[in-house]
């Protein structure tokens, strides 16, 4: 299934969630709603859920628009941030509530129950009620549970965001062997760069009520649109009044052209790679990373005088996406 | 030292003001032996008395746990424009002393009253008969449901809900399967605060009521009217009958409340 959401925009009192965001999603990927909290990323989800209504603006689930069509008629499986486990339900009645409500045949249910169970490795715990279960199992049951009516469209609003960071870890890597089994387009909301780079095909950096810039992560990483999306995605600091990658930069010991002169004042060896903070003629700050070998090679020292320049294209050039309009001001 | 000091002026407090009282009616009942509190609680009007208190009970309960859960999800869900302002007149009848709200119903639905009128030229009696008890009574425990519900609803949220629409679940069956569920306990709370009210209530139900003996007198009107002819015996054990199921009201809360905070 795609989604297209076109122009869409959604005010909570005096607050933009949403501010004319045009955004499509591709059928059978995997994409993340990137972005930092009270962006609006997870409220795009929930508008495409049917859980909000926007303000103005359509939304198509492939190509069929869906804006005015109740939730629980859009075909979607959605799973939400704090599990909502149906507390008096078992888990076998919480992932079979689906099929309940769906009135399917009661033989054809147990068995998917059953396979769904087995996928989410919660087979043995079919009889305990969620109050019984950890927070990674709760999860796993809601996904069972949001599956359970193979639903064209699996929605995830920081689906881990409430997990310690081992059990979120595992269920990362889960939730990408997951998607490649059923085979359904999944959008998962989420704050962390990190789960979104691992996991995602397709990034969609949302700030302030706006898309940002849409393309796979590498492609967001290596040619951010914008100083937020470069800021956003990784590490950066200013050479020469333009923003860099602290990787992305070379130190030489003779003068070359586009150098900047630049006095070390700290070495931090990091074990494999070595954190150089240096000061420019102008007195502004530098931090620069090498791997161990390249600092030993050049056995820096506080004080030294070095040449810093930048290897990648830094500055930042809004260029036009394929996948989405760029936001309007 | 503080502390037990404290502790047994709390206890001493609680024993003089609540206990004595209960124990002194208790005293008071059999003091002559058990026969005089049958004969007493076995007359045709303390019989009807009983059944009248019943009756409107098993009326009252009903119809306020219905108006109370449809109140308290509108309130709590915000499908009230005037959401707060219905929370507020909710709780009126907290506020209200019970008698100036039986001189209102009575206003109301007696001669020259709005509605009293307009009944009277159908053939409606309200007042002196059973509706108007009924009403009375509904008026005065109106708020317990309402004010168990809402809390519990704002606390579980809507994603439980917003989950089951997800699943295909519409509106109905969402409710029936969800949201009251979730109620089970808060609902049980506030029906044994509802009955317990409308067995005990006497202010407002003596305005409407009239006190005809084996016809709208309820078991309170009937402990005041026995107390008022001197008729120790027969007041007492009319009291001792409410002041009994006052005290399984206090034992089904406290189970209730045990449940709720771990259901």
């Amino acid at each position: 299934m795609s989604i297209d959401a076109v122009g869409v925009s959604k005010t909570f009192g005096e607050f933009h969630a949403l501010r004319d965001v045009s955004v499509s999603i591709e059928r059978g990927r995997l994409t993340a709603l990137l972005g930092p909290s009270g962006g609006g990323k997870s409220t795009l989800l929930r508008i495409v859920a049917g859980l909000e209504t926007p303000d103005s603006g359509r939304v198509y689930i492939d190509g069929q628009d869906m804006t005015d069509v109740p939730a629980r008629r859009r075909g979607i499986g959605f799973v939400f941030q704090h599990y909502a486990a149906f507390p008096h339900m078992t888990v076998w009645d919480n992932v079979g509530f689906g099929l309940k409500v769906a009135r399917a045949d009661k033989t054809t249910a147990a068995r998917r129950i059953g396979e769904l169970l087995d996928l989410v490795h919660l087979s043995g715990l079919s009889h305990r009620y969620p109050s019984e279960l950890s927070g990674g199992q709760r999860q796993r049951m809601a996904l069972a549970r949001a599956l359970a009516v193979e639903p064209r469209l699996l929605l995830l609003d920081e689906p881990f965001g409430a997990l310690d960071v081992k059990v979120r870890e595992e269920l990362r890597a889960w939730l990408r062997r997951l998607h490649e089994q059923v085979n359904a387009t999944t959008v998962f909301v989420t704050h962390d760069q990190e789960e979104a780079m691992e996991l995602a095909d397709q990034v969609v950096l949302i700030n302030d009520g706006r898309v940002e810039q849409v393309g796979p992560p590498e492609e967001l990483y290596d040619r951010p649109a914008t100083p937020f999306v470069m800021s956003f995605l990784g590490a950066t600091t200013h050479l020469g009044g333009e923003l860099v990658r602290p990787h992305d930069i070379d130190v030489h010991d003779e003068p070359i052209a586009g150098a900047h002169e630049a006095m070390i004042e700290r070495v931090v060896a990091l074990g494999f790679h070595s954190r150089v903070e240096a000061v420019l003629a102008d007195g502004s700050n530098v931090t620069v990373q090498l791997t161990r070998a390249q600092a030993q090679h050049l056995e820096l020292r506080v004080g030294d005088i070095v040449f810093l320049r930048a290897i990648s294209a830094t500055v930042p050039s809004p260029s036009p996406s394929p996948f989405a309009e760029p936001a309007r001001d | 030292m503080a502390k037990h000091l404290l502790r047994f002026g709390a206890l001493g407090y609680l024993a003089v003001l609540l206990l004595a009282p209960v124990v002194m009616v208790t005293y008071r009942t059999f003091e002559h032996g058990l026969a005089p509190v049958l004969s007493a609680l076995s007359s045709p009007e303390a019989q009807h008395a009983i059944y009248l208190s019943i009756l409107v009970t098993a009326i009252v309960v009903p119809i306020n746990v219905v108006f109370g859960l449809l109140a308290g999800v509108a309130i709590a869900r915000g499908r009230m424009p005037a959401g707060r302002t219905v929370n507020l007149l909710v709780t009126l009848p907290f506020a209200m002393s019970p008698v100036v709200i039986g001189f209102a119903l009575f206003a109301l639905y007696g001669r020259g009253g709005w509605i009293g009128d307009w009944l009277a030229l159908h053939g409606l009696q309200v007042l002196f008969s059973v509706p108007g008890l009924v009403l009375a009574t509904a008026f005065v425990s109106l708020p317990f449901v309402v004010r168990e519900v809402v809390p519990v609803l704002e606390e579980v949220g809507t994603d439980h809900e917003q989950a089951a629409a997800t699943l295909g679940a519409g509106p109905a069956y969402t409710f029936w399967r969800i949201t009251l569920p979730a109620l089970r306990w808060a609902l049980a709370y506030g029906v044994v605060l509802t009955a317990a009210r409308a067995l005990g209530e006497f202010g407002a139900v003596s305005i409407v009521s009239g006190n005809i003996v084996g016809r709208t007198q309820t078991l309170p009107l009937l402990v005041e009217e026995r107390f008022r002819n001197f008729d120790g015996t027969g007041a007492y054990s009319a009291g001792f009958v409410l002041a009994l199921i006052s005290l399984f009201v206090v034992v089904a809360m406290t189970l209730l409340s045990r449940r709720k905070e771990h259901p």
